[in-house]
């Protein structure tokens, strides 16, 4: 009958625990600044997977009526340009300027030759980043006076444009899908090396351990600038190969945390009475030991992503990690420092993207750190 | 203790021994040499270049041919700036990049201990939270965005410091590039000092000297200093090593001719001896930092011995 009893107990009274992860999430959730920055992350992978798409200029693009323009809300041109603009397309046209005016976004203009102005000479005005759409309206018979029309075209910039007359808003967005694919492909990279070697020597413990670790020592005591400078040698410029290369080199702290972290579970009681019980080894490994893995694994991730966004960056800014036309934060960073004097811009909006990003990379890490790891606190 | 300091001199020498054999196999590995520039030289004098340095001899010959050189203290000609020995380089850059980074590592020593301190005694109150803000600050935000900030904020928008150049060691051009430096280090000082400080108010000694009716500043200065310091010198090792021997960022950004930028373009131009140069300077310094924290060690912590 005692069966029975155990069998009828009342299923309303069972308390459903709370998974260590459920746990976990719980706490990040009450920590605000890390779901802010959670959120601030999420929100700036969107902004710069999406928006380049949404933004009406090519970041190759190159606007030579607008080199350095600084940003504004307001569409350009602004009255006081098109009249270099047009300076320009009729020394283009080799005609000089007689009369112009600009009614309702559309310039009429007045111009005198030389010899007879033929108007094929008004692709000029099309080719032009200022104008659009140009149609002869008069030619006086000697053909030597030609009025024509042409409709002022109306750009945005919200960041301004570049040193060459790129805009610096679609370049931003780019270079931050870079970055960030940068920074998560060398992350993935070195977790999953350090991982693996370091649960390897963990587990197998004695001779191999003692061989596997000592060959972490003496790659950590060469200084790291000139492993990442031989890496350059070695593969060229060509950037995917060498951020792998990179991720390769990252994961010497990854191997050493896991490692440690394996020697350790294997001692502890429960896996003991795991063993005990008759638990298979896979079965412990599935049960106990990946899941008290995964916890430093995500933080160090976490943590070693803004390292690899700034390595990319560091690179980069040497002249040595993306080449142009491609770009990332660490070039535009770059080519900003050169010209703070005549565009600060250029350097502004870039940084400013670079840095908020590893600050919330930080304290989601940091976050992490705090929900994952109870003892800590 | 001067035994000991002797013991670790010696075996200093296997350590640089090895990292000198792997960085020079290293860089002999990598493809390219000294004279392939873009615009290449003709076969006959690239021929004649490489036969006077002696670039067609078998590598190990090359190889004991330059420790030999080396442990009379000659690091070679530099291949790209034929002009100069690295020696030489080495003399004009190195005053230049030590000057920066001691200042450097002075400021941030004193202002990271200051602020770690003030915020230990403030803790979980304003004075905390601002310093722990900016440590974040600092360790979040890299060099090279520092920098060009700098720059443009006291260069050019103040005009207080000029923007760039060493202008022969003038204290002004100094500013800048002491203080970019500076900013990430004293971050990690201040955290560090921090908790450490924390940790020592807790402990019991301290307890006793508030106890006695020391004063705040006492139990502080003489008796949880101490105490608390100890991890501050063992980062000093290291940090001194880095800084000493020149930024690659600080140096270009700043338009300083310091060593930093060495390590780069010689890597880059295959100046193998320079190359070579700079992994010896920074394997020295990296060595003897290390030895002058160890001592220091047992200087601050009695309970430290060495025999």
């Amino acid at each position: 009958m005692t069966d029975a009893a155990v069998d009828n107990e009342p299923a309303a009274n069972v308390v459903v625990g709370r998974s260590l992860w459920g746990d976990a999430w719980a706490r990040l959730k009450a920590n605000r600044a890390a779901m802010f920055s959670l959120f601030y992350l999420g929100l700036m992978a969107l902004v710069c997977i999406a928006g380049p798409w949404f933004v009406p200029h090519d970041y190759t693009t190159i606007y030579s009526d607008y080199v350095r323009t600084p940003p504004s809300t307001e569409a350009y041109p602004k009255a006081d340009m098109v009249k270099g603009a047009l300076d320009d397309v009729l020394k283009r046209m080799r005609v000089d300027l007689k009369d112009w005016k600009l009614e309702d976004g559309r310039a009429t203009i007045t111009v005198a030759g030389t010899r007879p102005i033929d108007e094929r000479y008004l692709r000029y005005v099309d080719r032009s980043d200022t104008f659009d759409d140009a149609r002869m309206e008069a030619k006086s018979p000697d053909g030597l006076e030609m009025t024509f029309s042409a409709a002022v075209k109306q750009q945005y910039f919200l960041f301004g444009t570049d040193n060459v007359g790129r805009d610096l808003l679609s370049r931003t967005l780019v270079a931050g899908r870079i970055s960030l694919a940068i920074g998560l492909l060398a992350g993935v990279v070195a977790v999953t090396i350090g991982v693996v070697y370091g649960a390897t020597a963990g587990f197998l413990g004695g001779k191999v351990d003692e061989v596997m670790m000592r060959i972490v020592d003496v790659l950590y005591s060469l200084p790291f600038i000139f492993f990442v400078i031989m890496l350059v040698v070695f593969f060229g410029r060509n950037f995917v190969l060498m951020f792998l290369a990179v991720g390769a080199v990252l994961w010497l702290d990854m191997a050493r945390i896991v490692r440690g972290q394996a020697l350790s579970i294997r001692r502890h009681e429960y896996v003991q009475a795991a063993e005990a019980l008759g638990v298979r080894q896979s079965g412990i490994l599935k049960r106990h030991v990946i899941p008290n893995l995964l916890g430093p694994v995500v933080i160090y991730m976490t943590l070693l992503v803004p390292h690899v966004i700034i390595l990319e960056s560091f690179l980069s800014f040497l002249g040595l990690g993306v080449q142009e036309p491609m770009t990332s934060w660490g070039v535009l960073i770059s080519v900003g420092a050169h010209n703070i004097g005549s565009a600060n811009w250029m350097l502004l909006f870039p940084a400013f993207f670079l840095v908020s990003t590893l600050f919330a990379l930080n304290f989601v890490g940091d976050g992490l750190r705090d929900a994952l790891d109870p003892k800590d606190r | 203790m001067l035994l000991y300091v002797l013991r670790r001199l010696l075996t200093a020498i296997p350590t640089l021994f090895v990292i000198v054999t792997l960085a020079f196999f290293l860089i002999r590995v990598a493809p390219g040499g000294p004279f392939n520039q873009e615009r290449g030289l003709s076969p006959e004098i690239k021929a004649n270049l490489e036969a006077e340095y002696g670039l067609n001899d078998p590598l190990w010959l090359q190889y004991g041919h330059y420790l030999k050189n080396l442990s009379h203290g000659d690091f070679g000609p530099s291949y790209n700036l034929p002009d100069f020995t690295v020696g030489e380089l080495f003399a004009r850059g190195l005053p230049i990049s030590i000057q920066l980074g001691a200042s450097a590592l002075v400021l941030a020593l004193l202002l990271g201990c200051l602020l770690g301190t003030v915020a230990a005694l403030n803790q979980n109150r304003w004075g905390d939270y601002a310093v722990i803000a900016l440590a974040t600050a600092g360790s979040t935000i890299p060099t090279f965005v520092i920098a060009p900030i700098i720059q443009l904020v006291f260069g050019l928008s103040w005009k207080l410091l000029p923007v760039g150049g060493w202008g022969g060691g003038a204290m002004l051009n100094k500013i800048g590039p002491v203080l970019t430096l500076a900013l990430p280090q004293i971050a990690i000082v201040a955290r560090l000092m921090r908790g450490s400080m924390i940790e020592a108010l807790r402990s019991h000694h301290i307890r006793t000297a508030r106890a006695l009716g020391l004063s705040d500043w006492s139990v502080v200065v003489r008796h949880a200093l101490r105490g608390a310091i100890l991890p501050i010198v063992s980062f000093t090792g290291p940090a001194a090593a880095a800084l000493l021997t020149g930024s690659i960022i600080v140096e270009t950004i700043f338009a300083i001719p310091g060593v930093g930028r060495y390590f780069v373009d010689a890597a880059l131009n295959r100046d193998y001896t320079l190359v070579m140069g700079t992994v010896v300077v920074i394997a020295i310094f990296t060595i003897v930092f290390n030895l002058i924290v160890d001592i220091m060690y047992a200087v601050v912590d009695p309970r430290v011995r060495y025999d």
